[in-house]
């Protein structure tokens, strides 16, 4: 900012003029300010006010994880009662050890095995950059992965629980046909962990997507994270973190929200 | 009175019982035997690496798995070599070194803070807990690798910092199982009886609160050395976590990236490793749980030691 060869009286004037000397709570108080009128000042790095740049970045994002998210939801609840509908058979196992695989991978190891693989060796995809399908289904495909273990395995120990309730005895003794008590009377009770997780693995796929954006080079919001850091940018990493948390906290209201749809109990109070 | 069935029940699941019913499951065992591996090899890089890891050799840049070694006598370079002309599996092994350290110590750390605070939340409640939990929700709004690379962001990167950054980012996930847990234990009426018989709070504490809320712990334990290890890995990957001459699994990965094309072998076997690590450690969590749980229990050592 100051370039190389500068004496310290120099560095000390600019640290002055961004407020980087101010105690803390001076430096917290205005950051407070800043953010309630949506002005986080001007990034160092591009010179233009910073909310517009983050702002910008975000329908990357949103497309990548609202793909990945449509892939790990349905899929993930459909293994997991399917497993928990069998518990204990082959079919359970290999589900049980692919949603294992899930939690234990390594994404941006898998991103970059994706890419050799179906990229660099057989050319079906593209390795990087933005854009439609060819570029769209490696991150898709790794930021689905982890989120889709974890429901699968969540909706699994749910549907198990479930299963054991008296009124999925009386269901059975109303001599309903198996699949319309897993799907209509035991998934439906066993939502409200499954939907729980899944706005977890939401607002993770929100902020994890710093790894799988920089990896596929993805010009979403966690790659502009990733940028601003490396840069020193302070108040783009402000601007960054701001909409990040907003968009944690929107998720998470909808969560709650989903519990008063999900179960009556919960609406009454 | 004691009927022959009670009799013949495991009172306990201390000691040989868990080792013999954890060997017994063939899972379990290939899961064990692999982390164990890791580890000694972590602990004795110096007499396991086949080279040396740091040694470079510019004429045997980027070579594939099993290349011969320039100095005949030694082994071949088993999982071929990087672009200053090191070997690969000797990295790994030291690399194993530095990230199992990060993340067993970083676990230990965050186990110990959230743990003490979520049983004084869990047994004291009133000002103290929500002071405690209010933190926990503060804290858990904000995504963890975010957290993360902000706290090393203003830190500087390095070993240290890495580990104090895991361990501040993580604490919350165990202080709400203490808390949980103690807030159970604590309308028990065993704990009603304790302090009928005038036993001070660290008595209770420490005698009756600790050793019952410590197993669930230490499954969660298991389960974070796995994520930890992950954050390392993502943090070093991106430039924030260890930082060269030390390296550390994630470090490699980031180190290979540019030659994924014409040497897989530098990106594929560290992460490789990494998965095998972490799978193992949920695969360990999750018999754990099985042995933990008494109904469960119950059913597993029945089930293999009869």
């Amino acid at each position: 900012m100051v370039g190389v060869e500068v004496t310290e009286e120099r560095v000390q004037q600019v640290r002055d003029q961004l407020g980087l000397n101010d105690p803390l709570l001076v430096q917290y108080a205005n950051f407070a300010v800043r953010a309630v009128r949506l002005n986080f000042g001007d990034s160092f790095w591009q010179k233009t006010p910073t909310l517009p740049l983050v702002i910008e970045r975000l329908p990357a994002t949103f497309r990548l994880t609202a793909a990945a998210f449509l892939l790990a939801a349905p899929l993930g609840i459909l293994l997991g009662a399917a497993a928990a509908l069998r518990p204990h058979t082959v079919l359970d196992r290999v589900i049980n050890v692919l949603s294992l695989g899930g939690v234990s991978m390594v994404d941006f190891w898998m991103a970059l095995m994706l890419i050799l693989v179906f990229a660099v060796q057989l050319g079906w995809f593209k390795t990087s950059g933005y854009g439609g399908f060819a570029f769209m289904t490696l991150p898709t495909l790794t930021l689905a992965y982890a989120p889709l273990g974890r429901i699968a395995q969540i909706t699994r120990s749910a549907m198990l629980d479930e299963m054991t309730q008296p009124h999925i005895t009386v269901a059975r003794a109303k001599g309903l046909s198996e699949r319309r008590i897993v799907f209509v009377h035991a998934l439906k009770n066993a939502a409200i962990p499954v939907v729980t997780i899944s706005g977890d693995m939401l607002s993770s796929m929100l902020n994890g997507a710093i790894l799988i954006e920089t990896v596929f080079a993805w010009p979403g919001i966690g790659l502009l994270t990733l940028q601003a850091l490396q840069r020193r940018d302070l108040p783009l990493v402000e601007a960054t973190v701001f909409v990040i948390a907003c968009m944690v906290i929107v998720v998470n209201l909808l969560v709650d929200l989903s519990y008063i749809y999900l179960n009556p109990k919960i609406r009454f109070q | 009175m004691l009927t022959r069935e009670d009799a013949a029940r495991p009172k306990s699941a201390s000691g040989w019982v868990i080792a013999r019913a954890m060997l017994s499951d063939p899972i379990t065992f290939v899961a064990l035997t692999i982390f164990a591996l890791i580890l000694i090899s972590a602990v004795g890089a110096e007499l396991v690496a086949p080279h040396d890891p740091l040694e470079q050799n510019l004429r045997m840049r980027n070579m594939p798995p099993m290349t011969p070694s320039v100095h005949g006598n030694s082994l071949p370079h088993i999982l071929g070599t990087d672009p200053l002309g090191r070997d690969v599996l000797s990295r790994i092994i030291f690399g194993a070194r530095v990230s199992l350290t990060v993340g067993l110590s970083s676990a230990l750390v965050s186990g110990l803070i959230g743990s003490i605070l979520g049983i004084i939340a869990g047994y004291y409640r009133g000002l103290a807990d929500d002071l405690i939990m209010r933190l926990v929700d503060i804290q858990m709004s904000v995504p963890v690798l975010l957290l993360a690379l902000l706290v090393l962001f203003s830190l500087g990167p390095g070993f240290l910092n890495l580990v104090v950054v895991l361990a501040i980012v993580r604490w919350m996930t165990y202080a709400r199982m203490a808390r949980g847990q103690t807030l159970a234990l604590r309308n028990s009426p065993f704990i009603d009886a304790a302090i009928a018989i005038g036993s001070t709070n660290t008595r209770i504490i420490f005698r009756h609160i600790v050793p019952n809320v410590a197993s669930p712990l230490v499954i969660l334990g298991t389960l974070e050395v796995a994520t930890l290890i992950l954050s390392e890995a993502g943090l070093s990957f991106l430039g924030f976590g260890i930082q060269l001459p030390q390296s550390s699994w994630g470090l490699m990965i980031s180190g290979g990236r540019q030659y994924i094309a014409s040497a897989w072998w530098i990106v594929a076997f560290p992460g490789l490793i990494i998965f095998l690590t972490t799978l193992s450690l949920n695969l360990l969590a999750a018999a754990l749980r099985s042995i933990s749980d008494p109904i469960q229990r119950e059913r597993w050592l029945r089930k293999k030691v009869s």
